[in-house]
């Protein structure tokens, strides 16, 4: 999925892309990204200008109104600090899809600029910074949910190798761990059977496997997969992984 | 509410049907990776590699196909190009009609279903006869194949034997081996009396001319076995440069299409019987089929002419496993063909630009294809072409004043602030079909809009 080159991150500095459904919905998954840079001794730093990455329009296949808001938000982060993204499909689409979309646009090298130093946040802890265990203490059995935008990217390993690494987490294998939600952005919403069946089967094997709680990278699939099953009359408990991060340093004392 | 096509069709689709699509994709997947990883270290090397070597071959047509050509002709082959479906249809026809053959046995060929080429040839006095055991199902049937390998995936044994039985092969017996034995019964007979054997290529090597068959019957030997002609019909882009290319491509090509080391009969044909040999076709026929590929090849979804037909794309897609090939309305279906198919359809591409949108963008194709092409890519361009061209869109939100919104963060600041309406007015008085489409089998969230900004607000004083 990285179809470019990135720098390693430089000073203790970051900015972070909360992403339009943090923004919207799941403002605890923004602030606990906070206080786990915050804890690995970074500051952060929020653009106010922010909105959103632009992907709806671009899996919408509206190009010209995707660059719009891509555009945006190339102005909005600029600079040269690391943007730490808590979504795998978010950062991908800065550092991938966007690159698509500019291919033949003059401002190219800008958005470029922009993908070259856009992290997803495990991707970033454990590659960026180095970081590969975890402290604290996380008492569960944890379905991990890879979401198809750490397909080609190290963000799916990363997440796992820091849950592992916490004391009292259990990650449970389930079936056909490879497959869709059946999220899709747009795809959702114009594909509504399809998507629905998708997700219920992945339900069914993520019931199957009997976690304690459901965990993404992203806040997408989890918000698709939690209003499947709660519509259903069977809420499953879900957290983003930073908020795991978050709740084992909580739970340890560390924060 | 309107919703894509492919959605539609798959509320109309049987359940039994979408297990036996579902069951079949899913075994076939699971078993080829599982060969590929236990007898490759890096089967993602062997990818790229035949990803590169089939980019080269395309990019480089207008040498290897003449070089192809020579070699063909040296062989003893006669070679034709067709620029599109009629053109190739026509050269068909007169090869038969010269030769005063009415009978014609027919090993798969994707081309040839491209091309509508059975009914053609049937309108013109020919009997046409699929002796591919699935492809003869779908015949008898007046059926469409559902999968580019596996044509009769959606059907099970039940509903085979009741149209053996009443194709007259036999009282009702869904017992595989009965089946098979019928089909055979009948067809031996069939390949005696036939003029003329029609075969496909999964391969045409540009340095030495030599075609290509693959398959698990020995349906296209005994096609060429008893007949005196020989016609192949391949698209342009099944060139390979080298020989010694088969090895990467047919141990990927078996292993991805149906998971074995290799199909139980690799045929390498290298023009008509010789001087001296006993049997085999007196006459060879190439037509090189173009039918839209060059335009292809001009677009900026090239790489989709790597493609080897190997099927692990739809076997993996979990679109497809849930809506069976039919509701791609093509020949070719599932990722592959939701790009191929609008992209070969050429001016009426509009009828079948909502084919790319049928995919959650999951990227699954993409791990699997034997030849690395970046499928969920060329499906976002075709969106992106479908949007400039015009092409409807049911069911999917505008995205014009979403950018505008999303491009004016006080305007954006103000809407995080009046979406918790969502919280308090019922849903039914939303006028927002997308709003209608999530919510009709799942919740939303609480509405937290500004949430996080406030939080740092207050944390900052």
């Amino acid at each position: 999925m990285m179809t470019i080159e990135r720098k390693p991150p430089l000073g203790k500095k970051v900015q972070l892309m909360a992403t339009c459904l943090c923004d919207a919905f799941y403002d605890d998954a923004a602030v606990a990204t906070v206080q786990v840079l915050e804890h690995l001794g970074l500051t952060v730093e929020f653009p106010q200008a922010q909105t959103c990455c632009g992907q709806p329009a671009f899996n919408a296949g509206d190009w010209a109104a995707s660059r719009r808001v891509a555009r945006h938000m190339v102005r909005t982060f600029k600079g040269e600090l690391p943007v730490i993204v808590p979504s795998s499909s978010c950062a991908a689409m800065v550092f991938h899809g966007s690159l698509l979309a500019f291919e033949h646009e003059p401002d190219l090298p800008a958005v470029e600029q922009l993908a070259r130093r856009t992290w997803e946040l495990a991707d970033f802890i454990v590659h960026g910074l180095g970081v590969t265990t975890w402290p604290g203490r996380f008492d569960a059995a944890i379905a991990f949910h890879r979401s198809c935008h750490t397909r080609g990217s190290n963000s799916a390993e990363a997440a796992a190798t820091l849950m592992r690494s916490i004391p009292g987490v259990n990650l449970v294998e389930f079936g056909e761990a490879e497959q869709c939600c059946g999220f899709g952005g747009t795809f959702s919403v114009s594909f509504p059977h399809i998507s629905e069946a998708m997700g219920r089967l992945k339900l069914q094997h993520l019931r199957a496997a009997q976690p304690q709680v459901l965990v993404g990278v992203d806040t997408s699939c989890l918000m698709h997969l939690s209003g499947l099953a709660e519509k259903e009359g069977q809420p499953v408990k879900h957290l983003h992984v930073v908020q795991v991060l978050r709740d084992a340093l909580k739970n340890g004392g560390l924060l | 509410m309107k919703f894509q096509p492919i959605d539609q069709f798959a509320t109309t689709l049987a359940p039994e049907k979408r297990q036996s699509v579902y069951g079949g994709t899913k075994a076939t997947h699971e078993k080829r990776t599982k060969l590929l990883a236990a007898q490759f270290a890096e089967p993602d090397h062997l990818r790229r590699l035949a990803g590169e070597i089939k980019q080269h071959a395309i990019e480089n047509l207008d040498t290897l196909l003449p070089l192809a050509e020579e070699r063909l002709k040296a062989g003893g082959a006669q070679v034709h190009w067709a620029v599109d479906a009629e053109a190739a249809r026509r050269q068909v026809l007169a090869i038969l009609q010269r030769r005063g053959a009415t009978r014609l046995v027919k090993a798969k060929t994707m081309v040839s279903e491209e091309i509508e080429l059975a009914p053609f040839l049937e309108s013109h006095g020919i009997e046409c006869l699929e002796t591919d055991l699935g492809e003869f199902i779908i015949q008898i049937d007046h059926d469409h194949p559902s999968h580019i390998v596996r044509p009769i995936i959606h059907k099970n044994r039940r509903e085979i034997a009741v149209s053996f039985e009443k194709n007259g092969l036999g009282a009702y017996n869904d017992e595989p081996e009965v089946i098979t034995r019928r089909a055979r019964e009948f067809m031996r007979k069939k390949y005696l009396a036939a003029d003329v054997g029609m075969t496909g290529a999964n391969f045409v090597v540009a340095e030495s001319g030599r075609l290509v068959v693959v398959t698990n019957e020995g349906n296209s030997r005994f096609s060429l076995a008893a007949t005196k002609c020989h016609i192949a019909l391949v698209g342009i882009e099944k060139i390979v440069p080298r020989d010694r290319d088969l090895a990467l491509f047919l141990n990927l090509l078996a292993r991805s299409a149906t998971a074995q080391q290799l199909t139980v009969y690799t045929e390498f044909i290298q023009g008509p019987k010789a001087a001296g040999q006993p049997d085999g076709p007196e006459e060879m026929h190439v037509i090189f089929v173009d039918n839209g590929r060059t335009e292809v090849l001009a677009s900026e979804c090239r790489e989709i002419l790597r493609c080897i037909r190997c099927g692990a794309c739809m076997n993996v897609c979990p679109v497809y496993r849930q809506v069976s090939g039919h509701a791609y309305r093509s020949v070719y279906p599932g990722p592959v063909g939701a790009v191929l198919s609008p992209l070969l359809a050429g001016e009426h591409f509009l009828d079948k630009a909502d084919l790319p949108k049928a995919s959650s963008l999951c990227g699954a194709c993409n791990e699997v294809c034997p030849v690395n092409i970046p499928i969920s890519d060329l499906l976002l361009r075709l969106r992106d072409k479908g949007k400039r061209e015009g092409a409807p869109s049911p069911g999917l939100p505008p995205m014009g004043p979403w950018a505008l919104l999303a491009s004016q963060p006080l305007v954006w600041k103000a809407a995080l602030f009046c979406g918790r309406m969502l919280d308090h007015v019922p849903g039914a008085l939303i006028p927002v079909p997308a709003f209608h489409a999530w919510t009709g089998c799942r919740t939303l969230p609480k509405w937290r809009g500004g949430e996080f900004r406030k939080w740092l607000r207050v944390r900052k004083k």
